[in-house]
């Protein structure tokens, strides 16, 4: 779809971004929301002014945030934060946009990782699509290629999804620091968040295999958060990494989705292997039926990275 | 099959041929006449012996008391027969563990998964920290038989929730 006209809720890192690279693809953004403001106009905002008046002063506009949902659009792009379990708002946003016959993109993965079976039934009845490109992987194209495959051609998806988590792994591996030296590191660098549960319990990067599973069953079976097996990293001295150094390894954390299962663990990878990326790198392969193995890797997180995956998405729509 | 003596198992046997037609062709026949499977030949040609000879190794799979028959008849017919072993352990498994390792008896952890998880220890590195308080970490190489590593893994995994231990595996699905 070209010349769409966007409404973007949530104005994080990654909404924002949005905003700001929306013209360049030619689109227009009629509506943008925060968690407490607004800014809605049917000819287009004025980008700028709205993204000055949130870095400086916190809020996007003076409309109530709910006024996003309600105006001229032809694509919702849900860029809230991810929230487990009814993943909520941001289920209820989609849905909003398909009860009207809208397309909806999505960079939150709560909907698609808890309740993938309520939006595909969801925009079954409606002359809407649902992308989510931007959920799994960031700039990488991991769902347009296994749709391009065809899900039934791909076995299985693996592969490193968590910037945070694997750059820890490797700058404990290079340095021969412990876990709590890195991790702090890391916050300082702004890599880690102040609460890094989430990265380092494996737990985003169950999400976006969650995602891929249900991609890969194609309907035959519903995953969640609760379906996978899930181990993160913080259980690992420096000296397993120094062990496994010696012979040439090193330890990742991996996720696997298939068409019938989820997991994420630490798992030993050959040191020189296409899974050891080192610092924020992702990577994910896909294992075909008839041409072997396919890597892709590149910047799985940032806002203009998942910005650019969104209006990938976008430009994917039919109209 | 529960009787051991007709249990079919993979059995690797070394030999030794001259370089001349028709040699390796021989050297097959009793292997096929005394009824085993023929699983894999490597033929390493550009690999000579000291002696000329081309070493060649036979994987079969058949029962232990047809095995026997089939070495007797490859001697009966003048191949050179090096060495011939009952089950091959021919997959490596490289995994780590993480844990209490010495306090939870760590040659106990080894003997078991070598009896329970039908491996055999290769190699061990252990790197384990003054005091108690930390975890210490262990490298250990088993050698699998052919097709049973996924349920050594599995066993491996029962032993070391036993004893709290964290196992961190390699990835299985990934060919070298």
């Amino acid at each position: 779809m070209s010349g769409a006209r966007l409404a973007v809720l949530g104005a994080g890192a990654v909404g924002r971004s949005v905003v700001e690279l929306a013209a360049e693809y030619g689109h227009t953004v009629t509506a943008v929301a925060d968690s407490s403001s607004a800014a809605v106009d049917t000819d287009g905002i004025d980008t700028e002014a709205v993204l000055d008046r949130k870095a400086e002063g916190g809020t996007v506009g003076d409309a109530d945030p709910d006024a996003a949902l309600d105006a001229d659009y032809d694509v919702l792009v849900e860029a809230t934060p991810t929230t487990l379990d009814d993943a909520e708002p941001g289920f209820s946003h989609v849905a909003h946009a398909l009860d009207r016959d809208r397309h909806a993109v999505l960079a939150n993965k709560g909907p698609v990782a808890e309740r993938y079976g309520d939006l595909r039934e969801l925009e079954a009845d409606s002359e809407g699509q649902i992308r989510f490109e931007a959920t799994v992987g960031g700039a990488i194209p991991i769902c347009s290629t296994i749709a391009d495959f065809g899900a039934s051609h791909i076995t299985a998806a693996r592969g490193v999804l968590n910037g945070t988590a694997n750059f820890i792994l490797s700058r404990m591996a290079a340095e021969g620091l412990d876990y709590e030296h890195v991790l702090a590191e890391a916050q300082d660098l702004g890599v880690a968040e102040a609460d890094p549960t989430f990265d380092v319990e494996g737990i985003d990067a169950a999400l976006k295999f969650v995602i891929l599973s249900n991609v890969l069953a194609e309907g035959d079976q519903e995953f969640t958060l609760d379906d996978a097996t899930v181990e993160g990293i913080t259980d690992i001295p420096g000296s397993a990494l120094e062990l496994a150094a010696e012979d040439g390894r090193t330890i990742r954390l991996i996720g696997e989705a298939t068409p019938d299962s989820v997991t994420v663990a630490p798992r030993l990878v050959p040191d020189d292997g296409p899974l050891s990326v080192t610092g924020t790198l992702n990577i994910v392969q896909l294992e075909t039926t008839h041409a072997g193995r396919l890597n892709v890797s590149g910047r799985g997180a940032g806002g203009p990275e998942t910005a650019t995956a969104v209006l990938s998405d976008v430009s994917r729509l039919t109209e | 099959m529960s009787d051991a003596a007709s249990e079919v198992q993979t059995h690797t046997i070394r030999l030794e041929l001259v370089d001349e037609p028709g040699e390796l062709l021989r050297a097959l026949e009793p292997i096929s006449e005394a009824g085993g499977n023929l699983m894999s030949i490597y033929h390493e040609r550009g690999n000579v012996t000291p002696r000329g000879h081309i070493p060649v190794e036979v994987d079969v799979s058949c029962a232990p008391d047809r095995f026997e028959r089939i070495v007797d008849s490859l001697r009966e017919a003048g191949v050179n027969v090096i060495q011939a072993g009952a089950e091959r352990y021919d997959e490596e498994l490289v995994v780590l563990l993480v844990g209490h390792l010495v306090e939870t008896d760590l040659s106990d952890t080894l003997q078991q998964v070598e009896a329970c998880a039908n491996a055999s220890l290769t190699d061990l590195s252990l790197s384990a920290p003054r005091g108690n308080d930390e975890s210490s970490s262990a490298r250990v190489r088993l050698k699998t038989k052919s097709g049973t590593t996924e349920e050594a893994l599995r066993k491996l995994r029962e032993i070391a929730a036993q004893k709290d231990l964290h196992v961190i595996e390699p990835l299985t699905g990934e060919s070298p």
